[in-house]
C-alpha cells in the first residue's frame, strides 16, 4: 500500500482551478505470484474555488497573477511543492498557445514540484475532461458507448468512449466566452463566433448593444453545430462551417457512433443540468445562453442525458487524477535514473519492431538518428509493443540490437530507456544490462504510447516495484 | 428419377449451409467457434468473452450444450489429460542439455496414485546427481514434469537460460541443471540435501485446467531439508504465455534468489 499526492492545475480560457488528490496503490497479486501493483483509489482531497483566469490581453495569460493564485491554493490546501509527487498543469482552450505555455512554465516551475509538467493539446484535453466528468467511468462500468462534451469558455472538447475505450476525440471553437459583454454592450467576439454569426447573416461588432434574441440565435446555432459534429443531428449541411471552427490540431470523431448516454461538463454545462435564472449576461458572456440552447436542442434528448460528476471542474479533476498511470510491476532500471521529464518517444511500428527483433541494426540506427534530429533532443525513449512471449534467444537479439544502436548514437551520459506494452521489461532489462555497455539502462513495460507522445517517468514507488508514468502530447496552437 | 431429385435437394441444402457458414465466418472469428448463433448484441458478447476465459455465451440446445461446445470442452479436457499422461519430449531435454533422473514412482500410474513416491529419489538416482552435479552451489535449478509435461515443453527453453544467465550476472555459483521425471515439489528437499545448495528451485508443470495446460510454477526453498515445512517455500506461479511470461518470470525469480540470499530465508519468512 502506498499513496502519492497528485496536483491538477487547469488554466483555461476563462477559469483557473487547482485540485489535490490522493492516489492509492496496492499489490493486487496473491502472495504466490509475481507482484501486480495497481491504482486502487483516487480521492480528491482539496478543490480550489474557480478563479477567472487572469489575462493581460484577450488571450495572453498574466503569469504572475496565476502564480499568486496557485501559491494561495497550495497554502489553503496545506501542501508545499515538495509534498506533490505527480500531476499535471494543463493549459486549455484558447489559452493553449506557445506564449502562454512559456509564461506558465516560467512562473510555475517552482510550484508544481519536480514532476509536474505543462501539458496541453485539444485531444488530450477532451480525454481528460471525459474522465473527470465521470463519462469514462460510466462507459467502463456499464459497457456502453458514451460521449462527453466539455463546453468551456473557448472550446468544446468532445470524446467518445466505448466500454471505457477512447474511440474518438475532437475539439471545436465553441464556448461560453467567445462573445463577451460588459454593461450591456459587446466587448469581444472571437474569430469562430464571428464565423457562426456570419452564417446566420448576423453582423455584430464590439461596441454593439447586446441583444438577447440575436445572441440566442448564435448560441442556438452553436448547439446545433455541436449536435451535428457529434452526428446526433443532420438537419442541414454545416460541414464547411464545422471545419472552419475545428480547433487546430484536433482529431476527428468516430463516425457511426451512437452514444447510449450523453454527458456535458465544463462551465457551460452547469446550466444544462439545472435551470438558468437571472440576468443572462451576469457572467459577462454568452455562457448561460449557450447552456439554454444546448438544453433546448432536441438532438441531445433528455432521456440520454448523463449527469456529470464534475461539470466546471471536470478538466482539473481529470488532470489531477487520470493523467498518472503505473508501469508494469516487473520492470528494470538503474538506480537514480528517474525521474525524467518530457522525453520524446520514438515509437516503432509493428513492422519495424519485428525487424529489430530480428537484429536489423541499420533500420533502428537510421530511425533513431532521424528522430533525434527531428526533435533536436539528446535523450529519447524507445517504445514498442514488443514480443509477447519471446524465447531467451529472441530477447537477447532484441536487447543487443537496441543496446548496440543506442550506445553508438546517444551521447556519453544519456541512459538507454525502453518501454514496451507486453510484460517483458524485467527480462529485457536484465539482458541489456548483461551486454554491459556501462550505460544506465531502464526497461519499463505496461505502457502504451503513440508516436509524437512525450513521457514523464517518476520516482519508483512501492519499494521500487513500479514507476508512475504520464503520457502526454505536447501541442501548442 | 426420385434419386436424382433427392441428390439435387441434398446438394442444394449442402451448398446453402456452406454459404451460410462463409457468411458467418467473420462474426465467428470475433466470437469464437462455439458462440451463440444470433446474439442480440454481438459486440457486447465479444467484449464479455474477451474479459474471461470462461465458456460464456455458448448457447444451448434444450438443457444440453451444443455439439460444438461439447466437442471443444472434450478437446480441452483431453489436452489437459494428455499433458498429465504424456512424457516430456526428449528432444526438448536434449536441446537444453538436461540429463534425467527418475523418482521412486517409476511409472506414470504409480506416480499419479502414490504422491509419496514422487517425492523420493532412490540410491541410484542420488548417485547420479552426486557424480554429475556441481556440489554446494548457491542456486540449484532443475526441471520436473509434475502434472503437466506440456508446461515444461512450452516454457523451459524460455525460462531456464535467463535464470542461469541472471544468476551468473549476480556472480552466483549455479548448480548443474537436470530433469526429474515423475517428480513432486517436495523432492526438491532431497535435492537440496544431496547438492548442498543454498537455494533450490524446481520448475514444475502445474495441474492443467481447461483454460491452459501450459502453466508452470517455480518452487524455491532456502536451505531445504527433507521434512521442511511447506510454508518455507516461495512460489512463483502462473508462468505461461497468457500469464506471467516465461522470460519475465525468469528475471523476477533471479531477483527473488538475491533477496533470499540476503535474508537467508524463503517462504513466509521472506520479506518481499
Amino acid at each position: 500500500m502506498a499513496e502519492i499526492l497528485s496536483v491538477g492545475i487547469d488554466i483555461g480560457t476563462s477559469t483557473t482551478q487547482v485540485v489535490f488528490s490522493r492516489i492509492s496503490m496496492d499489490n493486487l497479486a496473491g502472495y504466490f505470484t509475481a507482484p501486480r501493483i495497481a491504482i486502487t483509489n483516487k480521492e480528491i482531497i482539496y478543490k480550489s474555488p474557480v478563479y477567472f483566469t487572469p489575462l493581460r490581453t484577450n488571450i495572453l495569460i498574466d503569469g504572475e497573477k496565476v502564480r499568486d493564485i496557485i501559491a494561495k491554493e497550495y497554502k489553503s490546501a496545506g501542501f508545499s511543492p515538495e509534498d506533490v509527487d505527480t500531476g499535471a498543469v494543463i493549459i486549455t482552450g484558447e489559452s493553449a498557445r506557445k506564449e502562454n505555455a512559456q509564461v506558465v512554465l516560467e512562473n510555475l516551475s517552482n510550484f508544481a514540484g519536480e514532476f509536474v509538467v505543462s501539458t496541453a493539446g485539444p485531444d488530450l484535453e477532451s480525454i481528460i475532461a471525459g474522465k473527470g466528468s465521470g463519462a469514462y467511468g460510466y462507459s467502463l462500468e456499464n459497457d456502453l458507448p458514451v460521449i462527453n462534451l466539455d463546453v468551456g469558455g473557448g472550446t468544446t472538447n468532445i470524446v467518445q468512449f466505448d466500454c471505457g475505450e477512447t474511440v474518438g476525440k475532437a475539439c471545436f471553437d465553441i464556448g461560453g466566452r467567445l462573445i463577451r459583454i460588459s454593461e450591456g454592450r459587446i466587448t469581444y467576439i472571437s474569430e469562430s463566433a464571428r464565423e457562426i454569426a456570419a452564417s446566420l447573416g448576423i453582423d455584430i461588432m464590439p461596441g454593439d448593444v447586446a441583444e438577447v434574441s440575436e445572441l440566442r440565435q448564435i448560441t442556438d446555432r452553436m448547439a446545433e453545430l455541436l449536435a451535428q459534429a457529434t452526428g446526433l443531428s443532420h438537419r442541414f449541411r454545416t460541414r464547411e462551417l464545422l471545419e472552419k471552427i475545428r480547433t487546430s490540431g484536433s482529431s476527428l470523431l468516430k463516425e457511426d457512433f451512437s452514444p447510449a448516454k450523453i454527458c456535458f461538463s465544463g462551465g457551460v454545462a452547469e446550466y444544462i443540468y439545472k435551470k438558468n435564472e437571472g440576468d443572462p449576461f451576469r457572467f459577462g458572456d454568452i455562457g448561460p445562453l449557450l447552456s439554454e440552447s444546448i438544453a433546448g436542442n432536441e438532438a441531445f434528448g433528455k432521456e440520454r442525458l448523463l449527469p456529470a460528476k464534475e461539470t466546471i471542474q471536470a478538466t482539473v479533476v481529470g488532470a489531477g487524477t487520470y493523467t498518472t498511470s503505473l508501469s508494469g510491476s516487473t520492470i528494470s532500471y538503474s538506480p537514480g535514473i528517474f525521474p525524467v521529464k518530457s522525453v520524446p518517444v520514438l515509437k516503432l511500428s509493428r513492422l519495424e519492431c519485428e525487424a529489430v527483433e530480428k537484429g536489423n541494426e541499420d533500420l533502428l540506427r537510421d530511425k533513431v538518428v532521424w528522430f533525434m534530429e527531428q526533435c533536436d533532443t539528446s535523450l529519447i525513449i524507445l517504445a514498442m509493443e514488443g514480443p509477447r512471449d519471446p524465447t531467451y534467444k529472441e530477447l537477447t537479439i532484441l536487447g543487443s540490437t537496441i543496446v548496440k544502436v543506442l550506445d553508438s548514437v546517444l551521447s556519453k551520459d544519456e541512459p538507454i530507456i525502453v518501454v514496451t506494452e507486453h510484460d517483458i521489461a524485467k527480462a529485457l532489462g536484465v539482458v541489456m544490462k548483461q551486454l554491459g555497455s556501462g550505460r544506465r539502462i531502464a526497461s519499463i513495460d505496461g505502457v502504451k504510447v503513440e508516436g509524437n507522445d512525450y513521457l514523464d517517468i517518476g520516482r519508483p514507488l512501492m519499494n521500487g516495484l513500479v514507476v508512475p508514468v504520464i503520457v502526454k502530447t505536447l501541442l501548442f496552437g | 428419377m426420385i434419386d436424382e431429385k433427392l441428390v439435387q435437394l441434398i446438394t442444394e441444402e449442402v451448398l446453402r449451409q456452406l454459404e451460410e457458414r462463409n457468411f458467418d465466418r467473420e462474426k465467428r472469428q470475433v466470437l469464437g467457434e462455439s458462440a451463440l448463433k444470433d446474439p442480440l448484441d454481438p459486440d457486447s458478447l465479444a467484449r464479455m468473452k474477451k474479459r474471461t476465459t470462461a465458456r460464456i455465451g455458448v448457447g444451448k440446445c434444450g438443457p444440453r450444450l451444443n455439439t460444438q461446445t461439447l466437442l471443444k470442452l472434450r478437446a480441452d479436457h483431453a489436452s489437459a489429460r494428455d499433458s498429465v499422461f504424456a512424457d516430456v519430449d526428449q528432444k526438448v531435454l536434449d536441446r537444453m542439455g538436461l540429463f534425467t533422473v527418475v523418482t521412486d514412482a517409476g511409472d506414470k500410474n504409480t506416480y499419479l496414485t502414490r504422491p509419496d513416491l514422487g517425492r523420493h529419489l532412490n540410491d541410484e538416482a542420488v548417485q547420479v546427481l552426486k557424480t554429475k552435479c556441481v556440489m554446494d552451489p548457491d542456486v540449484q535449478i532443475y526441471v520436473s514434469d509434475g502434472l503437466s509435461s506440456a508446461a515444461v515443453e512450452a516454457n523451459v527453453e524460455r525460462i531456464l537460460p535467463i535464470l542461469i544467465e541472471g544468476c551468473k550476472g549476480l556472480g552466483l555459483k549455479v548448480g548443474t541443471p537436470f530433469f526429474m521425471k515423475f517428480g513432486r515439489v517436495a523432492a526438491q528437499d532431497q535435492v537440496a540435501e544431496i547438492t548442498g545448495a543454498k537455494i533450490t528451485c524446481v520448475l514444475i508443470g502445474e495441474r492443467p485446467g481447461l483454460a491452459t495446460a501450459e502453466s508452470m510454477s517455480a518452487y524455491i526453498v532456502y536451505n531445504g531439508y527433507v521434512g521442511i515445512p511447506e510454508a518455507k517455500r516461495t512460489v512463483v506461479s502462473n508462468i505461461h504465455k497468457d500469464g506471467l511470461t516465461a522470460v519475465e518470470a525468469g528475471a523476477y525469480i533471479v531477483e527473488m534468489f538475491q533477496l533470499m540470499l540476503d535474508q537467508k530465508a524463503s517462504g513466509v519468512d521472506l520479506v518481499k
